[in-house]
């Protein structure tokens, strides 16, 4: 037990002594043996012959032991030195780094078992290379349904949002995004989103009480064991918007046939039905007028009418009386049904579904379709000063064209089509035109009623019911001088509504969207917490742009920029971007770092505005900033004034910087970026500069983690604790 | 005894009929153009029926008649609801309301002085 416990050194010596004494003890002994045993004569004989040896028998007993020395020396080296060495090199490749291997050395024996273990460590790296290969593809997997599945969200005219039990956001799509951000008030509303975010509380976009009366609704139809529950409500908005939801479970999968399933979470279908509602609304009033009018006119004219009927020897004055009385009659009613029909024009189409589309588009597809089909050159002009809307069936009216095309291309020789777009006051032209043929307006007709067979199934429509449901009209034109042949499709304009506006316009510039994160699913969201994880914490990373740098002074907050940190990801998609005007003038030393001048500023809101829209936009997130110490107290010397209070936790990247490196000489945002291999575009914009910190906040977690600051309250201790944190500013 | 009818209708034109075919029927009539006028002439003229139309100006149909029938000590004519709006349920609210019989805008005059017959023969 005892010589177990020795080290290497210590096991040296005492081997070294063991040497010693197995060398000289046999012969001192032999030595005092034969000295004990001797009688005087012999001893003194023994003195006389032997002791002059003495020298020459120590000098080869100590050349034997350092022979013996240098052979317990080389084992020592070979086996246990090299032994320790080579243990060290094992823990090396059992922990940092598995592609090590322990080099081939010293004897035999030992270089078998190195080959052993280089062997088995071989195929170990293989079982884990595999384990690892097969997880990777696993998630690949998972990460590419859920991906397919959100941009199927994104592209869906409806809008989507789903959220977990608590009524926290886990997916939205693109439309969902449209439609709140034109249903936001305020000043935010121009420059970012309004509050539908990933983990933020679906009562942010939609009033609580309905959402809740929803919930339990599907609960209780669940509890009876209705397996398709849904529930459905409409709900005012601020801006007197009328919104329908329509509520189902995501359900729980469960075990047990028998249990009843149970909800994990929620889809939310959200539609604007205001301008439905309205068309509605109007249709319902012309048709009351034109019901209730008529009655009330056909008894007037009725009554006359028995009446002259009834009595054919009235007097003449009598006569003339009722005469007058049918003649004003029948014009107002005639008035009133051409009222009522101009009035009902647009929403008596309604039943066809038509979408508000670009005109320019649909002539573009017909173009590209008359080229395939009759291998004719198209020449497509969609130059317009302003865009162009139509309600329409993008289908059936290329579909419409190209047959209009067809039936010229087979009347006669025809060798290019122009595609021509125009307008008025309040119709769109679409001029199909084309030189030489000319032909009877009587063909052109005929081709009205004839059905679409080029594109349309068992049942094609014909150029007249395409015309009907787009309440549009076409006719044959020729100009004699220049044998230009055309024929014009005339259709209403459409306004188009702001949603499906935005959406068109802005969708050419996304990215991958960060409308999802399944995650959410099961966690607790919500209060912020002084024990709960950092990587769990939602962030508001945020930075602003001021006139200068005394608050105190009347220095102003002149630009806020900020975005959401969540499980870790920056979502750039939910920022808040705005502009403040600071109701003075900016000092030419300012402009020069911020680079945003007083006529920027003109028009946008000012701080009492600006600062509680933020205010909302960081509630229940930890605050980030870089200096953060600068704008908290821009922030706090308006609290008391705007009534609001920014009291969650604060992080400041610069101090985490000097806690995680603390051997760094400069903690500014640009050398911790350099540090950390980040590149920067733009500095001094609120926004970037915020984006910049975001990074760097979520690159200096793991440090932070490796000196075992995991929670927020840690976090917060040390930040404090160092250094900088005595710095005043 | 020729029974007294008020015309209550802010359409002068199908009054004008009405008027023409009572007054050869033998009836004693007077018009309104609008609910007030209408409760005035009631008491003024304190007819044995009232024709009253529905949608009028100032009050309308369904105001008036619940005036002259909320209070009895008043003087109560027989009334009959003329309207051109066709729902059911306001048939159901004008009786509820204490019309003695209801007609719907285009109406046969025929039938107009057959019901007028009707009612006052009952009355």
């Amino acid at each position: 037990m005892f010589l177990r416990d020795l080290t290497a050194k210590w096991r040296f010596v005492l081997a070294v002594a063991i040497l010693g004494l197995l060398m000289t003890g046999p012969f001192l002994l032999t030595s005092v043996l034969i000295w004990l045993g001797a009688s005087v004569g012999m001893r003194e004989v023994l003195v006389q012959h032997l002791l002059p040896q003495i020298p020459l028998g120590g000098i080869l007993t100590a050349l034997g032991f350092f022979l013996g020395l240098i052979l317990i020396r080389r084992l020592f080296n070979r086996y246990v030195t090299g032994m320790a060495a080579m243990v060290e090199e094992l823990r090396l490749m059992l922990g940092s780094n598995r592609s090590f291997r322990i080099t081939e050395e010293g004897p035999p024996e030992l270089r078998e078992l190195v080959r052993a273990i280089n062997d088995l460590a071989t195929q170990r790296d293989a079982y884990i290379d595999d384990v690892e290969s097969q997880v990777a593809k696993a998630k690949a997997n998972v990460e590419e349904e859920k991906n397919r599945l959100a941009a199927l969200m994104s592209e869906l005219a409806q809008a989507v949002v789903v959220c977990n039990l608590d009524g926290r956001i886990l997916l939205y799509n693109n439309r969902a995004r449209y439609m709140f951000e034109s249903l936001a008030k305020g000043p935010t509303s121009v420059s970012s989103g309004a509050l539908i975010g990933l983990g933020r509380s679906i009562s942010s976009i939609l009033e609580t009480s309905q959402v809740d009366y929803a919930r339990e609704t599907i609960r209780i139809q669940l509890e009876r064991g209705n397996r398709h529950p849904v529930a459905n409500f409409v709900t005012t908005t601020d801006n007197g918007q009328l919104i329908r939801v329509q509520i189902a479970p995501v359900l729980r999968q469960t075990v047990g046939a028998s249990d009843a399933p149970a909800a994990s979470g929620y889809i939310l279908l959200i539609e604007n039905i205001t301008r439905v509602l309205e068309q509605e609304s109007r249709r319902d009033t012309a048709l009351g007028e034109l019901t209730e009018g008529s009655r009330s006119s056909l008894g007037t004219l009725r009554a006359a009418v028995e009446m002259l009927a009834d009595n054919p020897d009235m007097e003449t004055e009598d006569r003339e009386r009722f005469v007058r009385v049918l003649a004003s009659e029948v014009t107002r009613m005639s008035q009133r049904l051409d009222n009522t029909l101009t009035s009902l024009a647009d929403t008596l189409r309604q039943h066809w579904p038509l979408d508000d589309m670009m005109a320019a588009d649909v002539i573009d597809a017909a173009g590209r379709r008359i080229q395939d089909r009759l291998k004719l050159p198209v020449d497509v002009n969609t130059a317009t000063g302003e865009p162009l809307w139509i309600r329409a069936d993008s289908f059936s009216l290329v579909s419409a064209l190209s047959f209009l095309a067809t039936k010229i291309e087979e009347a006669g020789e025809v060798r290019s089509f122009v595609l021509k777009l125009g307008s008025d006051e309040k119709f769109v032209h679409i001029d199909l035109m084309w030189t030489g043929l000319s032909m009877s307006t009587e063909t052109v007709l005929s081709w009205e009623i004839e059905p679409m067979r080029h594109d349309h199934g068992v049942n094609p429509p014909t150029l007249r019911e395409v015309l009907d449901r787009h309440a549009g009209e076409i006719w044959y034109q020729r100009q004699r001088t220049t044998s230009q042949a055309s024929i014009r499709l005339l259709l209403p304009k459409a306004t188009p509504d702001q949603e499906a506006f935005s959406a068109q316009v802005r969708d050419a510039s996304n990215d991958r969207p960060e409308y999802y994160d399944f995650d959410l699913f099961d966690r607790p969201m919500g209060q912020v917490d002084l024990d709960r994880p950092l990587s769990e914490l939602v962030y508001t990373v945020f930075d602003t742009e001021t006139t200068g740098l005394e608050p105190s002074n009347g220095d102003e907050i002149i630009q806020i920029g900020a975005l959401r940190i969540l499980n870790g990801r920056l979502l750039h998609q939910e920022h808040f971007d705005q502009l403040v005007d600071p109701r003075c003038h900016l000092k030419a030393a300012s402009i020069a770092i911020h680079g945003i001048t007083d006529s920027m500023l003109l028009g946008q809101p000012t701080i009492d505005l600006v600062l509680p829209a933020f205010h909302e936009f960081c509630a229940d997130t930890v605050l980030v900033g870089h200096n953060v110490a600068f704008d908290m107290r821009f922030l706090e010397l308006k609290e008391a004034s705007l009534g609001i209070r920014f009291d969650q936790p604060v992080l400041d990247t610069l101090l985490l910087s000097a806690v995680a490196h603390p051997n760094q000489q400069s903690h500014s945002l640009e050398a911790i970026m350099q540090r950390l291999g980040l590149n920067m575009e733009q500095r001094h914009n609120a926004l970037a500069d915020a984006t910049a910190t975001a990074q760097v906040f979520t690159r200096l977690l793991p440090a932070l983690a490796e000196q075992g600051i995991v929670t927020l309250g840690q976090a917060l201790a040390a930040s404090q604790k160092t250094y900088f944190a005595q710095v005043k500013y | 005894m020729t029974h007294k009818i008020l015309i209550v209708d802010d359409e002068p034109n199908i009054v004008m009929s009405i008027e023409f075919l009572l007054k050869k029927e033998g009836f004693s009539t007077e018009t309104a153009g609008d609910g007030e006028a209408a409760l005035e002439k009631v008491r003024s003229f304190a007819p044995d029926l009232m024709l009253l139309d529905v949608m009028m100006p100032k009050k309308s149909g369904f105001e008036v008649c619940e005036i002259i029938r909320a209070d009895p000590s008043q003087h109560q004519p027989r009334i009959i609801m003329l309207t051109a709006k066709g729902r059911e349920t306001e048939q159901a609210k004008g009786l509820a309301l204490g019309a003695d019989a209801y007609m719907l805008k285009p109406f046969s005059t025929k039938e107009l002085v057959v019901k007028i017959k009707e009612i006052l023969a009952a009355g």
